[in-house]
């Protein structure tokens, strides 16, 4: 039944992309509807599974590791599936009104929509570096397609500066990819922690790692790597910038957070790992001055992404050569700052996207007067900017508070710093668009009101990153569920 | 669970539905926005009577879960929530009433309202939250809640008052955080109790609870406006007055002060805290406040700045009233908590309804006020004589308590203290009641309106009074059960019986 599962979960997407292929816009958009209800009855199940039973291991296709097809779901796993499924259908809900049916370059969208729906879903369950990599592919490919949907000029040089960034990530990743199997004879993670457990560490293997690192990093925009998100964030069409900044970027870092919880103890070092965290650092910093300093609405929320994945970074310091209960909090932490970014962001980028609508325009300053109408899209924004600045009881409090406890838990008082300063500046971003939509002018303002289907998809998703601080304790035990090593080499 | 555990929730809740509900409603409709948040106001009041009833007879209230793991998230009404919870629930009816009748026809009701009752849903979380974790998560509420209330108006000046606000009290609550993650990692997570948790702390960690100790002050302080870092709150007065009124004059500095004494009282232990060596030092940094703001305000010719000035002033005496380490000087400073919020909450509507009424805003305009709005200035001079401490009233009985309570802990220098504040209240209002009554008017207001029979909107007229009649009972009743000061030294008593 699992497999089954799993496997409906990879493959449907596909079968949803080449279909929708073969349509125009408005058949995309009814096909993608109903394929939406069966990716979430899909991840709901495979989630309930298994939270019942723990985790689960399969080599797929008949192919035993090293060279086979492995697939592997774990608590963890299934809560980002399950993440997925619910940002990616708010999006896809959203996109099918939001997106012009008129542009006759814009029924590309869905099958896009479904590649990239399926490489997420073959990152989270893949358990072989190779099959990650085809994940990892398959997202980059269909996210820059997505990026260059968004028709003007700007959108086509966003796009390419993204692609060569993400085939520069690929090749480094690759390349560690193939120095692992020149070391180990495996392809598998569990193969190569099995194969360190019984002989010496090979020679080299350190660079392996922070190559496969380095290029997941550039893929996920860590600083100083960052150029490319936000040109191709604040961009691409509202829909578009949401599942790029909740799921796209999350993909590479898990990839990346996996093989440090695995290989990081013997292959990585502790200059690495506080190395790692202080270029998050740097991005909490930076990404949020300069989010202070944009005009455009979006361009202030794809900055706001730069530095909240600097957060995410601090879990390799927070992991490496601490107890093992400050190491879960690091991890639970930074779980829960995934989690919570991801619907937080999306609804942002949602709420953004319907404010430009309703403004007319683009900038911050012609947001003014617009708290007047009482519009639930500002809503939407200021509890997602909640959860940004990481305020309670949103989740991403819950986050913020876990990994505090993990930096005075592992006495690295330092990131203590990043987190609360990395607090008040996202607040100072935030404020000023709170600010500028208090303001009241002489002007009489235009305002259109967006349908209300657009409205109510981001405060839902806004509503979620709140509660889950709530909540938290219970997302986290899914995520503490055994993971049974069935069939492991 | 049983009914006992979800009555605090559902007094936090109230205000909360009220403000979704109020948000939902259309911007026209006025009577069912009205009826909902006075609805709303007197349900929470009921059910915070029956919560003191009950905790008056030792009925424990709570209800408590896990929310991230290793804190739990706790609501529990003991004898010094229900205080604020009171002060809270008693002052919201009233303000609302005075808000509706303030903000007639003007725009953004519902925006205003809606996140009016916010604010008093996270002062209620406030006041019954069982720990620091809960207790800091409807502080952070409170601040947002508030933000969109300061910057009401929307223009230039209010935007730049919410900034300050807003820089200040977030950095309040990030030195807070950490104060309180701290205090997590080196004691667990630690309910609010009576007698305090550090009596006989290991000296390993002494140094740690020292350090803890000066950022959550520091942290809570901002919302106190302790002396250096109350510069928000006279800027904020550009708000509407029922804002002032309830929020800055009651709500958030009283959160910050209630904090402070949850942590010397209930976290750290009035014991402990002096055996520290905490206690003096933050009794003479209170002292300072009382004198400094005091001396401020007389230099004040906006009324509301002067106002806000003596908030400031007033709201040390509570932090001053615990640090004494003596029971007597406590319940001086716990019943201050009550008695500053009703008389200053008389001052600020007297001043809201000069401001609409004749368009009255700096002090050298109230020339003759007196003859023209009898019933507002008789409530602004009670208020007043209040303030400055004259028998009977609730002033009175503040500082009369805290002198033999100072007096019984040898501290002398705070009858001290206590007179100068006195001279100094005396030294600000006394020059503004003689323009209000034997000054003769000057040839018209700036921007009079006439409102209906009385000298101003009913809606206006009716809450000043009734605060003022409050003001003169909770002192000549001052001895009766349930009075504010019977109360307080019910908590007194069982702080530090235990």
């Amino acid at each position: 039944m699992t497999l089954w599962l799993m496997a409906g979960l990879l493959f449907t997407p596909l079968a949803w992309a080449v279909l929708t292929l073969l349509m125009n816009f408005a058949w995309g958009r009814l096909v993608t509807w109903g394929g939406i209800v069966v990716q979430v009855l899909v991840s709901l199940g495979l989630w309930l599974i298994v939270s019942r039973d723990g985790g689960f291991y399969y080599g797929l296709g008949g192919w035993q590791a090293p060279l086979g097809i492995e697939l592997r779901v774990d608590g963890l796993a299934v809560t980002f599936v399950l993440l997925t499924a619910v940002v990616a259908s708010a999006c896809g809900l959203h996109a099918g009104v939001y997106i012009d049916p008129d542009k006759p370059w814009h029924r590309y969208f869905w099958p896009l929509f479904w590649f990239l729906w399926a490489g997420l879903n073959a990152v989270w369950l893949g358990g072989d570096l190779f099959n990650l990599y085809v994940g990892l592919e398959l997202i980059s490919l269909s996210a820059v397609g997505l990026v260059a949907l968004g028709g003007k000029a700007g959108a086509l040089r966003a796009s390419i500066r993204y692609l060569l960034a993400a085939l520069l990530g690929s090749l480094a990743y690759l390349l560690g990819v193939a120095l692992i199997y020149g070391q180990f004879g495996t392809l598998s993670i569990a193969g190569v922690v099995f194969r360190l457990e019984e002989h010496a560490v090979p020679a080299g293997s350190g660079l392996a790692l922070a190559l496969m690192v380095t290029g997941l990093a550039l893929k996920t925009a860590l600083f100083p790597l960052h150029r490319w998100l936000p040109p191709a964030h604040g961009i691409a069409k509202s829909p578009v910038s949401a599942l790029l900044s909740a799921l796209v970027v999350k993909a590479s870092f898990y990839i990346a957070a996996r093989l440090w919880l695995e290989l990081g103890e013997p292959l990585g070092s502790l200059a690495a790992a506080q190395l790692v965290g202080l270029l998050g650092s740097a991005a909490v910093v930076w990404g949020s001055w300069l989010a202070c300093r944009q005009l455009e609405l979006k361009q202030v929320v794809a900055y706001s992404s730069v530095a909240q994945i600097g957060y995410l970074f601090l879990l390799f310091p927070l992991t490496y050569s601490v107890s093992e209960s400050v190491s879960l909090q690091a991890q639970q932490g930074v779980t829960l700052q995934v989690i919570s970014h991801a619907l937080a962001k999306a609804a942002m980028f949602l709420a953004a996207g319907n404010l430009i609508l309703a403004t007319g325009s683009a900038r911050v300053d012609a947001l003014t007067g617009v708290s007047r109408f009482l519009p639930f899209s500002l809503f939407s924004f200021g509890l997602a900017g909640v959860s940004l600045m990481s305020l309670p009881p949103s989740g991403g409090f819950a986050a913020k508070w876990l990994l505090l406890q993990a930096s005075l838990g592992s006495g690295q008082w330092w990131w203590l710093l990043v987190l609360l300063a990395g607090g008040l500046l996202s607040a100072a971003y935030v404020f000023r668009i709170y600010r500028a939509s208090f303001l009241e002018s002489l002007e009489t303002d235009e305002f259109y009101h967006p349908p209300r289907s657009l409205e109510v998809i981001p405060m839902v998703l806004a509503l979620m990153a709140i509660g889950l601080g709530l909540v938290s304790a219970e997302v986290l035990s899914v995520m503490a569920l055994p993971f049974e090593e069935e069939g492991s080499p | 669970m049983t009914l006992t555990a979800w009555i605090p929730l559902f007094a936090l809740m109230t205000s909360m539905i009220a403000s979704v509900v109020i948000f939902a409603l259309p911007e026209k409709g006025y009577r069912l926005r009205t009826g909902v948040n006075l609805g709303a106001a007197l349900v929470k009041l009921a059910l915070v009577v029956v919560m003191v009833w009950g905790v008056f007879r030792g009925v424990d209230y709570g209800l408590s879960f896990t929310m991230v793991p290793g804190v739990t998230f706790v609501l529990r009404a003991d004898a010094f929530s229900l205080m604020f919870a009171g002060l809270s629930s008693v002052l919201w009816l009233l303000t609302t009433i005075y808000a509706v009748g303030y903000l007639e026809d003007s725009p953004n009701r519902s925006r205003f309202f809606g996140f009016f009752s916010l604010c008093v849903a996270s002062t209620m979380g406030i006041a019954l939250a069982g720990n620091l974790f809960t207790f800091f998560l409807f502080y952070e509420m409170l601040t947002l809640s508030t933000y969109p209330l300061v910057v009401h108006r929307g223009t230039e000046k209010a935007l730049k008052a919410g900034r300050t606000y807003v820089i200040y009290t977030l950095t309040g609550g990030a030195v807070l955080l950490l104060a309180i993650a701290w205090l997590h990692g080196v004691a667990g997570d630690l309910p609010f109790r009576e007698g305090g948790h550090f009596t006989d702390a290991d000296p390993d960690i002494q140094g740690s609870l020292i350090l803890i100790f000066i950022l959550l002050v520091a942290g809570l302080g901002v919302k106190a406006a302790i002396f250096p870092l109350h510069g928000w709150l006279p800027q904020a007065m550009v708000a509407p007055a029922p804002v002032s009124a309830l929020l800055h004059a009651v709500a958030v500095v009283k959160a910050g002060a209630f904090g402070i004494v949850r942590v010397v009282h209930d976290i750290y232990g009035v014991e402990a805290s002096a055996a520290l060596g905490l206690l003096a030092p933050l009794a003479w940094l209170a002292a300072f406040t009382i004198l400094y703001a005091s001396v401020r305000a007389l230099w004040q010719r906006d009324l509301k700045r002067r106002l806000a000035f003596s908030t400031v002033s007033q709201v040390s005496y509570i932090i001053l009233g615990i640090s004494l380490f003596g029971p007597v000087a406590a319940v001086g400073g716990l019943v201050h908590l009550l008695h500053q919020g009703i008389m200053k909450i008389t001052l600020f509507f007297c001043a809201g309804n000069y401001a609409e009424t004749l368009g009255i805003h700096r002090i050298d305009e109230m020339d003759g006020a007196g003859r023209r709005m009898p019933g507002t200035s008789l409530a602004f001079t009670i208020g007043a004589f209040g303030m400055i401490g004259a028998p009977p009233l609730a002033g009175f009985i503040t500082k009369w308590t805290m002198g033999s309570g100072a007096l019984a802990a040898n501290m002398d220098w705070v009858i001290a203290v206590l007179v100068a504040s006195s001279l100094l209240n005396a030294a600000y209002f006394l020059p503004v009641l003689h323009r209000l009554w034997f000054r003769e008017p000057a040839a018209g207001w700036p921007h009079e309106r006439r409102w209906g029979r009385l000298e101003t909107s009913a809606w206006l007229f009716w809450p000043p009074l009734l605060t003022a009649v409050m003001t003169v009972m909770v002192g000549v009743l001052a001895s009766l059960p349930f009075s504010p000061l019977s109360w307080a030294e019910l908590i007194v008593l069982r702080e530090y019986s235990s």
